[in-house]
């Protein structure tokens, strides 16, 4: 093979770096299952690990206290962790993408209020409860995550030479506007329905179990099929609508098929744990720089290392202050936050923004 | 049917010929052609280009002129379909413009904007390379590279003196460095046509004359036809078998550039008077400012 350069894609290359990441995620899984407020040790959490996937093998079974706390509380808290996380850096790669804009990113352009709002709607109105086999507050929240994508975007393509500092300001404003209306939907509903509410909003991955997971599950898969598949035209996108047109995209088709699984990806995690900001902003600041711009690679590799990320955070806002924890949205902010501010005052040059 | 184009095709009449057998030397042919980025009522009053009609020849260098605002590279976005226009038919030697997919007129055509910017860290070996993805027909857009896509990417980017910046960034390289790059990502294309979209405005005159080098010998040696947006009038007279004129979305003045770039042309469309005489060497019209 020609080596016109060592640093562009090749299979071998995918595939060192894809499952490079997967060990990492999963020895990160492993080790954020070890803390809690009781001490399990680690040869019993490989086992018990091991036995949930390949059956029991060991005479103790899956049946004792330990198990349990393993199997019901951690071990989905965890994975809920590991979902979110990956989803907002693949969401945060996407819509970089889509607006030729490194600091975009979910919370920050005000996507997931849109899907809080939904959310919240939703909740106050009691249509978090089941209908059938669907449940209405992931449909709610994607909903409302794929309303303020069409807001951003019709803000963002509605003149020519659209900066970046523009876009930022509008999505500080379509933050402020949800903001607004969740504060009045909480300041209407009954006090302990509020209460419940603003833990939620604070971004919180408490309590799932296995069934909330599964829902969650099937929103992501169609999410992540929809943008891997585009992996190579969110390339092409970053070289401006024009360019990837005339390179064979169908730019209005991608763009709708992209939103639309960010929307997907954006109302499920939201509805689930609330917002959670600046993931989708750092990890994929950081896998490009250590691993690669090209989104076949960057979607997938952002996607765990995203996981493994959110993962840690949640333990350390589980277990810090343990017995009592905080949200795990503080920890992503007080992380993200500089480091965004950072981005935005010394990256001015390679943002267009001079 | 014989295509003379010599002549000063002021209002070039097409008619028959899109209706007719369609020559095989004539990479575009235009009837009509309207275009307008406003909707509505006030398209008609802001339309940018305006019952264009006019027939570009294959293998040939084309050099598209005009004051500002005059629809140069528009009419270069209708040419590589990045826009449709609201009015007219294009056809792209011998098919139908819009009846092609975006991908087969990728394979045809390769754009190369007037100026690339990139926010993200990919490399111009990386950027180049994406010149292949019309070769593929993914799911979605998903491919992986074959030995082929290397080995043309290999040497485009030897023949554009970029191989040995593979490695670098896009954001980190000169803009003559950059622009040869999406020269190269044009080739890689394999297209039939090459659009360019003011190649040299970025670049200082060394650069320049490097560039426009470069543009006619891939004419000369790969036969490709050629169309260049351009502001440079002795540049698009010494490089251009053709130029084509447009004032106000219309076409003035189409023919070699002798017949064109005259001081009566240029004061009907820039408005102003110039001085043009030859130029030393070529013989070709050289336009001067006057004092």
């Amino acid at each position: 093979m020609a080596s016109v350069s060592s640093r562009t894609l090749t299979r071998s290359r995918w595939w060192t770096w894809v499952s490079l990441a997967w060990v990492l995620a999963v020895v990160a899984f492993v080790g954020c299952l070890g803390f809690g407020t009781q001490s399990i040790p680690y040869s019993r959490i490989i086992t018990v690990v091991m036995e949930s996937v390949f059956g029991p093998f060991t005479e103790q079974g899956l049946g004792d206290p330990t198990s349990v706390i393993l199997l019901q509380v951690r071990m989905p808290r965890v994975l809920l962790a590991f979902f979110v996380g990956g989803s907002l850096a693949m969401v945060g790669v996407a819509l970089q993408a889509l607006l030729r804009n490194p600091l975009a990113d979910p919370f920050v352009i005000g996507i997931s209020s849109g899907a809080a709002l939904g959310a919240a709607i939703a909740l106050l109105f009691g249509l978090g409860i089941s209908v059938g086999s669907i449940s209405a507050l992931p449909v709610c929240a994607f909903a409302g995550a794929l309303m303020s994508l069409m807001i951003m975007y019709r803000i963002s393509s509605a003149q020519y030479g659209f900066s970046v500092y523009t876009l930022l300001l509008a999505g500080v404003v379509l933050n402020a506007i949800f903001s607004a209306f969740i504060m009045f939907l909480t300041s209407i509903a009954d006090p302990n329905r509020a209460f419940g509410m603003y833990a939620w909003l604070m971004g919180t991955l408490t309590g799932p179990d296995w069934s909330t997971l599964g829902i969650l599950v099937l929103y992501l898969g169609a999410g992540l099929v929809i943008l891997g598949m585009h992996a190579q035209s969110l390339n092409l996108l970053t070289l401006g609508e024009e360019t990837a047109r005339s390179l064979g995209v169908e730019v209005e088709r991608v763009k709708k098929m992209v939103f639309l699984a960010a929307a997907l990806l954006t109302g499920a995690v939201v509805s689930f744990s609330g917002i959670i900001g600046f993931v989708g902003l750092i990890i994929p600041h950081a896998v490009r720089l250590v691993v690669s711009a090209d989104h076949r690679l960057l979607l997938p590799v952002a996607g765990l290392v995203g996981g493994m990320f959110l993962m840690l955070a949640d333990t350390v806002a589980r277990t810090a202050l343990s017995p009592s924890e905080f949200p795990v949205g503080v920890i992503t902010a007080l992380v993200g936050g500089p480091i965004f501010l950072w981005l935005l005052t010394t990256r001015q040059t390679q943002l267009g923004m001079k | 049917m014989v295509v003379d184009d010599s002549a000063n095709t002021v209002g070039y009449e097409v008619t028959h010929m899109i209706n007719d057998q369609f020559p095989s030397n004539v990479a575009y042919s235009l009837k009509d052609v309207a275009f307008s980025y406003s909707k509505g009522k006030r398209a008609e009053s802001e339309a940018v280009l305006k019952e264009l009609s006019c027939l570009i020849l294959s293998g040939r260098v084309l050099g598209i002129l005009g004051p500002n605002g005059s629809g140069k590279s528009t009419l270069l976005k209708l040419l590589a379909r990045v826009l449709q226009p609201q009015k007219g038919a294009i056809e792209i030697l011998g098919e139908s413009l819009p009846g092609l997919s975006q991908l087969d007129v990728a394979k045809r055509v390769a754009l190369v904007p007037q100026e690339t910017l990139q926010v993200f860290p990919f490399t111009i070996a990386e950027m180049v390379l994406m010149g292949r993805s019309p070769h593929h027909q993914g799911w979605g857009g998903w491919h992986w590279e074959d030995s082929q896509d290397w080995a043309v990417t290999q040497n485009a980017m030897e023949e554009l003196d970029v191989a040995h910046l593979g490695n670098r960034l896009v954001t980190e390289v000169s803009g003559g460095e950059r622009q040869r790059a999406v020269i190269a990502r044009a080739l890689v294309q394999e297209p039939q046509i090459l659009l360019l979209d003011e190649p040299t405005a970025f670049l200082d005159l060394h650069h320049q004359l490097d560039i426009a080098r470069i543009i006619k010998r891939l004419n000369r040696e790969r036969g490709l036809t050629v169309i260049l947006v351009s502001h440079d009038l002795n540049l698009a007279s010494q490089y251009c078998d053709q130029v084509l004129m447009l004032n106000h979305g219309r076409l003035a003045a189409m023919g070699s550039p002798q017949t064109v770039i005259t001081p009566e042309v240029i004061e009907a469309v820039y408005g102003c008077s110039v001085l043009v005489d030859r130029h030393p060497q070529s013989g070709l019209p050289r336009v001067s400012l006057p004092v």
